[in-house]
């Protein structure tokens, strides 16, 4: 935010923080860093999370994660409608932050309607994907077989450096299906992610269903590629050379992977980041009187 | 056993006349048999530890030839092939697998140690099914779900257990090759037998030379294939242990991995389930296949109230089990597929008696010869046993009881594994509520160890992940 807004008046500035289960601490190390915008000014400190932080933001999706995912579809759908209204209502303010981050006006306003829609689209994902991504299943023999698809459960993700529509279009998909998010920001752009964490949290998600991250990636992913109670990555905005060894560190517990694909936040996503964080249950039963 | 005892039979021994084995085999590479360049080993029927053939074993060379192979074929014929072409190889390989079904089980039997009834009633079907499903998808693949122009990948590097050794091969090759890719598949090394039978039915079906290429070997040519650069797609059924070793080969590389891992499964049984069929079922979900089974039902979760009088009338059941010859159409269970399963089972079982646990078998006489474990079922145990954490994959069960279904549930969650689960009620919102919140795969109710073509199998957690099976199997064979 900028400091002076023209009138005689200081402005208030805001503490950017952590987001993990449902409250905003700052780094439990004290450590920060400076985020700058475009030329390399001044914008804020952001708090620069620690292992333990990561720990507690994993242990927070943990116990999001039965509640969340034993919701209905319907109101999954409901609760992320609700954020794109009010992603809708702080607009100006991703404008604002955007613009930090060296977008032109246009670009801003333009990335920024793309986010909410971008959310809302997901958001009618819930109650469609188990149709989509389940079946009914032909056996041969007298067995009612059906298989549908679940969350997988608690997912980290590696955010890329779009700060808001490709924030959006990683946590979305992973959170509509019922699984809970440790999200590590990008890490020159993460204020628009802290804004959209008091989006989330003023929209009826469960507190520790999306928990938020500011600090250096390369030393947060590692810790989170290893950890034994993550079911799943995703490396969207890992470094490339980082790649190999967070994959291997994730093999630890066989974690499902999603490496980065390097496409456009623009295109139609399509239902890939949605079926990388779901299994397949299938279930049998006899059919006889 | 006594001799009023009414489940007394005359052995009924399958013929081996109908099998030809030969002193040695070679390796299968772009439609020859041909020599490897490791040391030969040799394959032993586990039931009297007589040795069946020396088979040949591929080094780094070896393996390299075959994936040179698999990628000709995949360039020049079965990548371009219109995929009613492809089919129609499959549906040739499905018959000539049930006009040779009989040979194919028998071969089994004796190279695996699986009892005769169930290589002919359970595998041999299964393998004909699976190749007959999957061609029927060669020529459909853009009604998949997964694009309107989906790929194959290339070829696929497969490696395979020694519990199934002929149906694990059809549930790899079958998807692999329907959707356009070619395969370098390394069968078991105590089970290599079927796969190279099963080359010579690529042979008999005319299919183009690469297309299926068999490596054998030990744990040295698995790793060679999955770490060759000329692989796009590794699947592998094996161990957790060693399914984490090959994810991390594959890391940070452009291979797609799919893998099916080892089981601990739960087999959940309430107070108001049909105590009968759930002996039954309780009875097939931990001997069937000896107990080698990825998701055998090898914890049995029983409520509290009706624990006593399941047990009795499991005991009961137990002491009916006929043990012995796989090739005689009357035994139930077979021979330990190696002397060193047969270590690791008897190590986890002893581990059971030292830790506490209280261990039974029916009196039941064991072959001289060969490698032999009676069935055995463990009653006290906690959830902190080794026997109720780890996977034995032997005729093994360990029993213990929960109070409510909210307790049956997070004991039945309480592991790293996830790939199967059993719940037995009369109760239909019971099962419906309790399979939403088991942490498997596959679910069975009411019924256990049940397999199709048709039906995903896969597992979630540490029991690896993707499916196999039904239009899921498709998704690891294609590009998105």
């Amino acid at each position: 935010m900028p400091d002076k807004t023209g009138s005689e008046r200081l402005a208030v500035r805001k503490t950017y923080k952590l987001f993990i289960g449902g409250a905003f601490p700052r780094s439990e190390s004290g450590r920060s860093y400076v985020v700058t915008d475009a030329k390399d000014r001044f914008v804020a400190n952001a708090s620069r999370a620690s292992r333990k932080d990561a720990r507690d933001a994993v242990s927070a999706a943990r116990k999001a994660f039965p509640g969340w995912s034993g919701r209905t579809a319907y109101n999954r759908g409901q609760i992320l409608y609700r954020v794109a209204e009010m992603l809708e209502g702080r607009r100006d303010q991703f404008v604002a932050e955007l613009r930090q981050t060296g977008l032109s006006k246009s670009q801003a306003a333009a990335e920024a309607d793309a986010a909410v829609d971008r959310w809302v689209w997901y958001a009618g994902w819930a109650d469609k994907i188990t149709a989509v991504a389940g079946s009914a299943n032909p056996v041969s023999g007298p067995f009612f077989n059906f298989s549908t698809p679940e969350p997988t459960g608690v997912v980290a993700v590696v955010a890329p450096d779009s700060p808001l529509l490709g924030l959006v279009s990683v946590v979305a998909p992973v959170i509509v299906s019922g699984n809970t998010a440790v999200v590590v920001a990008s890490e020159p752009a993460p204020l628009p992610a802290i804004t959209l964490a008091e989006v989330l949290a003023t929209s009826d998600l469960p507190g520790g269903v999306v928990n938020v991250l500011t600090g250096h990636r390369a030393e947060l992913a590692p810790w989170l590629a290893d950890h034994m109670d993550v079911n799943a990555v995703d490396l969207t905005g890992a470094a490339p050379g980082d790649v190999p060894d967070l994959e291997e560190r994730a093999a630890g517990n066989l974690k499902r992977v999603l490496r980065p694909d390097g496409a456009a936040w623009t295109a139609e996503p399509g239902t890939a980041r949605l079926t990388a964080f779901l299994e397949t249950k299938t279930v049998w039963h006899p059919v006889g009187v | 056993m006594a001799s009023e005892n009414i489940f007394e039979y005359a052995p009924a021994p399958e013929s081996r006349s109908v099998v030809d084995i030969r002193g040695s085999y070679g390796l299968f590479v772009d439609g020859e048999f041909t020599d490897g360049h490791g040391e030969p080993f040799k394959t032993i029927n586990p039931a009297d530890e007589t040795v069946l053939a020396d088979v040949a074993c591929a080094d780094e060379a070896d393996v390299d030839r075959a994936v040179k192979a698999a990628r000709r074929a995949f360039d020049e014929v079965w990548g371009p092939m219109p995929g009613r072409e492809r089919a129609k190889y499959l549906y040739r390989i499905a018959r000539i697998v049930q006009e040779r079904s009989r040979e194919l089980a028998v071969l089994e039997s004796i190279d695996n140690g699986k009892p005769i009834r169930e290589s002919r009633d359970v595998d041999l079907p299964l393998v004909a099914a699976h190749f007959f499903y999957y061609a029927g998808w060669a020529d459909k693949l853009r009604h998949a779900g997964f694009g309107d122009d989906p790929k194959p990948l290339g070829v696929a590097g497969q490696v395979i257990p020694w519990n199934f050794p002929l149906l694990m091969l059809a549930w790899k090759i079958a998807p692999a090759l329907a959707c356009g890719n070619t395969v370098v598949l390394k069968p078991a090394e105590t089970t290599p037998l079927t796969a190279l039978l099963f080359a010579d039915i690529c042979r008999q079906a005319e299919l183009p030379p690469g297309v299926v290429n068999i490596v054998t070997g030990a744990g040295e040519t698995g790793r060679a294939l999955v770490a060759h650069d000329g692989i796009d797609k590794v699947a592998f059924t094996g161990s957790t242990e060693v399914g984490r070793q090959i994810a991390r080969v594959v890391a940070g590389t452009r291979k797609k991995l799919t893998l099916e891992l080892g089981g601990k499964a739960a087999n959940i049984v309430f107070d108001d389930a049909a105590l009968d069929q759930a002996v039954e079922g309780i009875v097939n979900g931990i001997f069937f296949n000896q107990g080698h089974v990825c998701c055998a039902g090898s914890r049995l979760l029983v409520q509290e109230s009706v624990a006593g009088e399941l047990l009795e009338r499991l005991k009961a059941r137990m002491a009916t089990l006929r043990i012995g010859d796989p090739l005689d159409k009357n035994t139930d269970v077979g021979a330990i597929n190696s002397a060193a399963q047969l270590a690791k089972i008897r190590e986890l079982s002893d581990a059971g008696e030292r830790e506490g646990a209280a261990r039974w078998s029916p009196p039941c006489e064991l072959p001289a010869q060969g490698f032999w474990f009676a069935p055995t079922v463990f009653t006290d145990v906690a959830q902190s046993h080794r026997i109720a954490r780890e996977e034995i994959f032997g005729p093994v069960l360990s029993v213990l009881t929960f109070r409510t279904p909210e307790e049956a549930v997070t004991k039945a969650n309480n592991t790293p594994y996830g790939l199967s689960a059993g719940i037995w009620t009369e109760k239909g919102s019971q099962i419906l509520w309790t399979a939403q919140r088991l942490r498997a795969g596959v679910v069975w109710a009411n019924t256990f160890n049940k397999f199709d073509p048709a039906s995903p199998f896969g597992g979630y957690k540490e029991s690896g992940f993707g499916r196999e099976g039904g239009r899921h199997g498709l998704e690891g064979y294609l590009s998105a």
